[in-house]
């Protein structure tokens, strides 16, 4: 098997999902609400797996099984916990009340939406602001994980950078390309693929190990500890904090909180929450069970390899090791469209039109929003290159940062005392407070700060906590401004 | 009359959904049913258990009444299927 025939099979996916972008491009009208929202006519499938694939990110397809493999099984329950039962909740208090109030007043961003319920450009900006630095990682994360695939996959022969600028490239062109709809339309056939072949990837391991239950007594009898129920890196704390904080952050992600709008009617929603748990199991059970079952297999991951390619080549012919590894890439790269793309529009209405440039026309919009991105993805590839942490780590940084949004935010749609001293306390005293502690681990020149204390519980937990209390006490101590208007957020009584 | 008294019991089911989806009472147990950890099937039980419910809670017109909102009619007869229940919120289709 061939170098050339795997990377063209990589490079040809990336060019199919493209293709299909311009399709719904020339579908598309020109207005920022169909750029951005696809005219706020989203269905349940489309939306489902839109919501779905944006998940499926090197996070998933390459950090998780590296942990499970490194450190057994739990990574499922820790995800599933959150990712299917939490966030299906959040989906629900936060998600179907953002999207009755935005489809009242016509949002389009989270900090449009706050903006205007307290009068504050200043809020909105900062809301804005918040979101785009912890974006910054997250991309960042997948431009990593395409890296090191294309590492694994071509045993070296594509450099590390090379694999990261190959996405960085696609990413850039298929936003600038595509707007929402666009990226819906992939993610869903990128959902239903990622989902088909990772099944396929666990059938032809688990066969080709002689089994379900010898492939699990192989795993036992490399690493004992998996068979129990927690111990080693999963304490209690672990999985609390990681699980909320996670959860929580998901919610804040520009990404998924703008699908939040997107929905064509309640019922889409309502049909999404319910087959969420399951289609969440789906992806993880095979993905994470693959990693774990590596443990107990003869195969050797070489340092700074994705254990998933690994067992893969393995064990499945090199034509589909190379069809995995193209579809998590193209997995990433719509990932990262939609957060380059839910980035843009924080960044074009809540920045620069705000503070800039109010009259800017629609085309100058379009073209300042471009460019922002084709800037973000390339600092965020040069940032990529120094690898400052392993995807799980970098990837629940960035969850973290936003997880610290989400109390402020429910304050807000649920509390009509909330003020705006209240909220911008909320929102900006924990954020400098964990910036702090992110970046205290990158400068050589300050000593580092814990990132958990007792046994694996999260500070950045301790900051959720930090940030609701601000929220609310300092909105019990001030006044409602004149700007401000609760009635804004109301959705009840018609 | 928006809110009936007896969704409030959705508030701790949810809260239990969410808390149990971790095996908790598992801790420790190193069991292998049917080819994984028995701790794995529960998770796996478990989802199963939420998206039924998540199912009955939106079926049951909990879902509108919970946001202050009107549920369907048809909904609240309980009767119709999901698929034919038309866009619930007031607002109609976008």
């Amino acid at each position: 098997m061939t170098l050339g025939l795997s990377l063209g099979i990589v490079v040809g996916y990336l060019v199919v999902a493209l293709g299909l972008g311009l399709v719904a491009y020339r579908v598309s009208e020109t207005t920022a609400e169909d750029y951005y929202l696809a005219n706020r006519s989203i269905g349940t499938l489309v939306l489902l797996f839109t919501t779905f694939a944006t998940l499926l990110s090197a996070f998933t397809f390459f950090g998780g099984p590296n942990l499970a493999y490194a450190a057994g099984p739990e990574w499922l329950i820790v995800m599933g916990t959150l990712d299917g039962v939490l966030f299906a909740v959040l989906w629900y208090v936060i998600g179907y009340k953002q999207w009755l109030i935005g489809a009242r007043n016509g949002y389009v961003t989270l900090g449009e939406m706050l903006g205007d319920r307290f009068g504050s450009t200043g809020l909105r900006a900062l809301v804005a602001g918040v979101s785009l630095l912890w974006l910054f990682p997250y991309v960042m994360l997948q431009q990593m994980g395409a890296g090191e695939a294309l590492v694994g996959l071509t045993g070296g022969a594509v450099p590390y950078w090379g694999g990261a600028a190959l996405i960085t490239g696609f990413m850039i062109l298929y936003v600038a390309v595509a707007g929402l709809r666009g990226v819906a339309w992939t993610d869903t056939l990128q959902g239903l693929f990622m989902l088909s072949v990772v099944w396929i990837a666990a059938a032809w391991v688990v066969s080709s190990l002689g089994g379900v239950g010898a492939a699990t007594e192989g795993m036992l009898a490399a690493r004992p500890e998996f068979g129990s129920f927690g111990g080693g890196t999963y304490t209690p704390g672990f999985i609390v904090s990681t699980a909320i904080t996670i959860a929580f952050g998901v919610t804040m992600f520009p990404q998924i909180n703008q699908r939040f709008f997107v929905a064509k009617s309640a019922t889409t929603l309502k049909r999404s929450f319910a087959l969420w748990p399951v289609l969440v199991l789906l992806l993880f059970l095979p993905a994470f069970m693959l990693g774990a079952w590596a443990a107990g297999t003869p195969i050797e991951v070489p340092d700074g390899a994705n254990v998933l390619p690994v067992i893969l080549g393995e064990y499945a012919p090199a034509w589909f090791t190379a069809l995995v590894v193209a579809g998590a890439m193209a997995a990433m790269m719509s990932s990262s469209d939609s957060m380059l793309l839910s980035g843009s529009s924080y960044f074009t209405r809540d920045l620069y039109r705000p503070l800039i440039d109010a009259n800017a026309s629609e085309r100058r919009e379009a073209w300042i929003a471009r460019i922002g991105v084709a800037a973000f993805a390339t600092l965020s590839f040069v940032a990529s290159l120094f690898r400052p942490g392993t995807l799980i780590e970098v990837g629940d940084t960035a969850f973290s940062g936003f997880a610290l949004l989400a109390l402020p935010v429910i304050c807000a749609l649920y509390w009509p005392r909330t003020t705006r001293t209240g909220m911008i306390a909320g929102v900006a005293v924990p954020q400098v407070a964990y910036l702090a502690v992110v970046l205290s681990a990158v400068v050589g020149a300050v000593p580092t700060l814990p990132r958990t204390v007792f046994g694996g519980w999260d500070v950045a937990l301790g900051l959720m906590v930090l940030s609701g209390a601000l929220t609310v006490g300092v909105s019990l101590l001030t006044a409602a401004t004149d700007e401000g208007d609760a009635s804004r957020f109301a959705v009840a009584g018609d | 009359m928006t809110r009936s008294r007896s969704d409030i019991v959705w508030i701790p089911t949810f809260a239990i959904l969410v808390a149990f989806a971790v095996p908790w009472p598992l801790w420790g147990v190193d069991r292998v049913v049917a080819g994984l950890p028995v701790w794995i099937w529960w998770h796996v039980a478990w989802l199963g258990l939420c998206a039924t419910l998540f199912a009955l809670f939106v079926r049951s017109g909990a879902w509108e009444r919970g946001m202050g909102q009107r549920p369907t009619a048809v909904a609240d007869a309980g009767t119709v299927e999901e698929s034919a229940t038309p866009t619930a919120d007031t607002e109609g289709d976008r």
